[in-house]
């Protein structure tokens, strides 16, 4: 039974249509996996009842023949999507015992394809991180170890315990978002593939907001076609949400053909930083040797603004993070730590509420908006952001994806990049950019470090052309023929 | 402190005598209105005055996590339609700022509002001084805004309760040029801007539920000097108070300047208790708000079709309303004005007309009906006298059938009963007499009976004619026809 949680979502798929297995079985795997690996914490709340209850009604559907798309499919929700009835904490304290009377429209659109919820899943509190060690519910750790020692290192952030928990095949597929790099960096870090569509194509509604005009929802798989899969089930125009746009979801999975001759892929100089480590540059090259020899065209492209992207990051996602996070005062749900007068109620309540990485986001945020730097600080850094759009607009003439590597490293161990706040947004230097500018990137494990790490490739494309990252994923994916999967030492 | 105020009725505006000479006073209000719409800017939800606490929020209004804001096409239709009621640029593309501050019925901790690109731009309100006087007040803009929800301090030893029912309800701030100069002023600018609303439909200009509310700007300066340093007075919801604030308000800085001080820019609030305005904040206490658009709301655009559409649909504002009254009609300034203030005034006041005479229509209107719905109490919609009956009424008059004199009489009885003003001319036997037979022997009669005042008419008391007029009339009960009566009567007495 426990090879059951092997399997890919494609695969699971085709083997509940033929009734290889039932919906329950597979639930009861995950489950079962679940229980043996709280060691990662991959876990802020588990509904095994849940599961066991969408799985009974999926084995219905599948029998009747009336089975969505993701059917009997049970996967990990990131604990920013609003779950009616279960739990939502942003691995906040400050959303203490807060129980939505919603579905945000993304799980909606997942369980409405027959998915199966098998828990809400750690994050940075608030997203707010690119390490996992942010979490008021306490560090996720990634199932990989390097071959030298056996450290704990994370799973990356914000999205590790979705990275996490699809990497331990604790789940199929996992919910994330990305703000700057929340998806596709914990992927990279575990081995696995995230996906962030372009800003727009998945509703933000009922997600907990930590930069509105950044954050966008997407899929963390083993595979691109589940990544595909799942994202085709994520997204679609939703008219609760005024910054989602009203396009026809295509059969992502149908862009999956394996044919990338004549595609002409960008390799922006830029991105070569000075003291880049050099198998993080070896394995770039071998990703670019990979797509040459499928037959895409690579041209080397030039994204002038690449060194400002990460400061007009800092930026914008503080100062819209400083604004939406106002709402948790205390008043109405979650913590309230009771005080003198309401001012005094306000300071002690985020105070015990908001981590410290919040309240550094908070106080930049606050700073940056404030009367007589606004113009110097918000202002600019929303002109940074309007070139780097320009750039890619501009290179997107002439190619039609653009590859480079996921993160600068492989993961790191825990306290490694604790210190310094600058070292670990340094994290985010490779997908910060294509976050400003809105764009669909996917990171496919693509390789091993010397530590025998997974390290990540990512692929940028279009607005709204998600199409063509998936086809070249596919072919990434086919070429590098990642295979290696971490010991399954957390069953100890 | 109290001194002498000149002027407040011609456009030279309020003058204060001080000490050390004339001040003048410099008023700019910021309205508040209500949009009248079912739903609230962001969200679904209702928006009924008076409903039971807490009943009409919405998951956005309450600002649960991960709920976003989606505009109200009506909402906005509202604000373009009131856009153009006074006369103002529309701005075809605006956007929704976050305006950020903590407050316990403030869900959000930010209101979404409109700071550089409002919806309305500049226009303007002519407002209408006594003697039919007008004057035009520049608009300096118009924004479409989130309200906030109430706090309630007083029903609880400890705790402050909050009702989130108008947390999210659309409103329009409409801020005026510091064009005025009188709390007269500024009160028949709130009193025109209700109007024009109300014409619209846009706001029910209800100022005790809170559905409009000012913000008052004052200032005095030298005349013809430089503006002063400022004050704001929140949120005043009465012309009353507004005028009594502003004269406090006025007052207070002239004192200060002439003791040698200088008026501190604050946001002062006006006790209508008191009478007197105290400090809320200065500018060094001023909350900085921290604007910046609102990433959940795109740029808010429209195109010229739908300005053209909502232009086209526009109902004729009073002002237009007031000149074909005089120039069509007929009626004074001073009448038309009274008549157009209220759209539902205007409209009656057309009703009773139509067809008719009418400056006696006005006459009708403004005099016996608007004195007897005074004398009760009553509202127009509540009158037992409709625009019809009155109409007929007036009809009995025009033809003769009834004099002006028996028509007040008729008419009392009308609003008394509610019954058609010729069933009570039948009923009371009230038509007037123009047989020239029946008067003629009515005259006879008093004549005969009057032999001594008679010679003194003929020996030359000409001012006896009237006693000799109410005579005939008392003898036939009002009711003749006073021209026949005037045209046989010389004669007969003159011999």
């Amino acid at each position: 039974m426990s090879d059951l949680t092997k399997l890919t979502i494609a695969e699971a798929r085709d083997g509940l249509k033929a009734k290889k297995f039932s919906a329950v079985e597979l639930a009861a795997a995950h489950i079962t996996a679940m229980d043996s690996a709280r060691g990662l914490n991959a876990f802020i709340t588990e509904t095994p009842e849940k599961a066991i209850e969408n799985a009974t009604a999926s084995d219905a559907r599948l029998a009747k023949g009336e089975e969505g798309k993701l059917e009997g499919i049970p996967l990990a929700i990131k604990d920013l999507f609003c779950t009616k009835g279960t739990l939502t904490t942003a691995a906040s304290h400050i959303l203490d015992g807060f129980k939505p009377e919603y579905e945000s429209t993304v799980t909606s659109n997942l369980w409405n394809a027959g998915a199966v919820m098998l828990g809400k899943v750690n994050l940075d509190e608030f997203a707010m991180g690119s390490s996992n060690e942010t979490s008021y519910y306490g560090n996720v750790v990634n199932p990989w170890r390097r071959q030298t020692d056996d450290q704990p290192l994370v799973p990356g952030g914000s999205s590790g315990g979705s990275a996490s928990a699809v990497a331990a095949n604790l789940a199929m597929g996992a919910t994330g978002t990305d703000t700057g790099g929340s998806i596709r960096q914990p992927a990279a870090f575990t081995g696995i593939v995230g996906m962030k569509p372009t800003y727009g194509r998945c509703s933000r509604w009922g997600t907990v907001a930590f930069a509105s005009s950044l954050d966008q929802a997407g899929p963390m798989t083993r595979t691109v076609r589940d990544a595909a899969i799942m994202l085709e089930a994520m997204a679609g125009f939703d008219p609760k949400d005024s910054t989602s746009v009203d396009m026809e979801v295509p059969n992502f999975e149908a862009a999956l053909t394996g044919d990338v001759k004549g595609l002409k892929v960008g390799i922006p100089k830029e991105y070569r930083l000075d003291g880049m480590s050099a198998e993080i540059e070896a394995l770039w090259n071998q990703g670019i040797e990979w797509l040459k020899a499928a037959g895409a065209e690579i041209i080397d492209i030039s994204l002038p603004h690449t060194k400002y992207a990460l400061p007009a990051y800092y930026i914008v996602a503080p100062a819209e993070a400083s604004s939406n996070l106002a709402r948790y005062d205390g008043v109405r749900y979650g913590l309230r730590v009771e005080g003198e007068d309401l001012a005094d109620m306000y300071s002690r309540t985020r105070a015990e509420g908001f981590g410290a990485e919040v309240k550094r986001r908070i106080l930049i945020g606050t700073y940056a908006l404030s009367a007589g730097y606004y113009d110097a600080y918000y202002l600019k850094a929303q002109k940074v952001r309007t070139r780097i759009a320009e750039d890619f607009r501009e290179a997107f003439k002439t190619v039609d994806t653009i590859l480079t590597p996921t993160a600068p490293s492989a993961a790191f161990a825990f306290g490694e990049k604790g210190t310094d706040p600058l070292e670990m947004y340094l994290n985010d230097v490779f997908t910060v950019p294509a976050s400003l500018a809105g764009l669909p990137g996917i990171s496919v494990p693509s390789g091993l470090s010397s530590d025998g790490l997974p390290l990540g490739l990512q692929l940028l494309g279009r607005p709204f052309d998600e199409e063509t990252v998936i086809r070249t994923a596919g072919v990434l994916e086919e070429a590098a023929a990642f295979d290696a999967a971490p010991t399954a030492w957390w069953r100890g | 402190m109290p001194r002498q105020l000149l002027g407040g009725e011609v456009d030279m505006g309020m003058i204060i005598q001080g000490a050390t000479g004339d001040w003048e006073v410099v008023i700019g209000l910021e309205v508040h209105a209500q949009v009248t719409s079912k739903a609230k800017l962001f969200s679904g939800s209702a928006t009924e005055y008076g409903a039971e606490q807490n009943t009409q929020v919405s998951f956005i209004d309450a600002a649960m996590p991960g709920m976003l804001p989606v505009i109200n096409r009506a909402a906005v239709e509202q604000a373009v339609r009131t856009g153009l009621g006074l006369k103002a640029q529309i701005n075809k593309f605006s956007v929704f700022d976050r305006k950020n501050y903590f407050y316990a019925d403030l869900p959000q901790g930010y209101q979404i509002s409109q700071f550089q690109q409002p919806i309305v731009g500049k226009g303007v309100l002519t407002i209408d001084l006594k003697d039919g006087e007008t004057r035009e007040i520049g608009i300096t803009r118009l924004h479409l805004e989130q309200d906030a929800g109430k706090s309630i301090h007083d029903q609880h030893p400890s705790m402050s309760l909050i009702d989130l029912n108008r947390s999210g309800v659309a409103l329009m701030e409409i801020v005026s040029e510091p064009d005025l100069r009188s709390p007269e002023e500024a009160a028949a600018y709130v009193k025109k801007l209700r109007s024009i609303l109300r014409y619209l439909g846009t706001c029910d200009g209800n100022m005790e539920e809170g559905s409009m509310r000012a913000d008052v700007n004052v200032s005095v300066r030298r005349p013809g000097e430089g503006f002063g340093t400022r004050c704001e007075m929140k949120n005043i919801n009465s012309v009353r108070f507004m005028q009594q604030a502003i004269i406090y308000e006025a007052n207070r800085q002239v004192d200060i300047i002439e003791a040698g001080g200088t008026v501190d820019q604050e946001t002062r609030l006006y006790d209508p208790v008191k009478g007197e305005t105290r400090s809320m904040r200065s500018k060094e206490e001023a909350h900085d708000y921290r604007y910046f658009p609102d990433p959940d709301l795109l740029p808010l655009e429209f195109d010229d079709a739908f300005v053209e559409k909502l232009k086209s649909e526009l109902p004729e504002l009073p002002d237009e309303k007031k000149n074909r009254f005089i120039t069509e009609l007929g009626i004074s300034p001073y009448d038309a004005g009274v008549l157009v203030a209220e759209k539902e005034v205007a409209d009656y006041f057309e009703a009773v007309a139509k067809g008719r005479d009418a400056k006696l229509a006005a006459n009708w209107v403004t005099g016996e009906l608007f004195g007897n719905l005074n004398r009760t109490g009553k509202s127009l919609s509540e009158s037992p006298v409709s625009a019809d009956a009155l109409g007929d009424l007036i009809g009995l008059i025009k033809d003769g059938t009834i004099s002006n004199r028996i028509a007040k009489e008729v008419f009392e009885e009308m609003f008394e009963t509610g019954k058609a003003a010729a069933d009570i001319v039948e009923e009371k036997g009230l038509k007037q007499v123009s047989d020239t037979g029946a008067i003629e022997a009515a005259i006879d009669e008093v004549i005969a009976a009057n032999e001594d005042k008679v010679a003194e008419y003929r020996a030359g008391k000409d001012k006896l004619l009237g006693f000799f007029m109410g005579q005939v009339m008392k003898a036939t009960g009002g009711k003749a026809n006073p021209g026949v009566v005037n045209k046989l009567l010389k004669p007969k007495l003159d011999g």
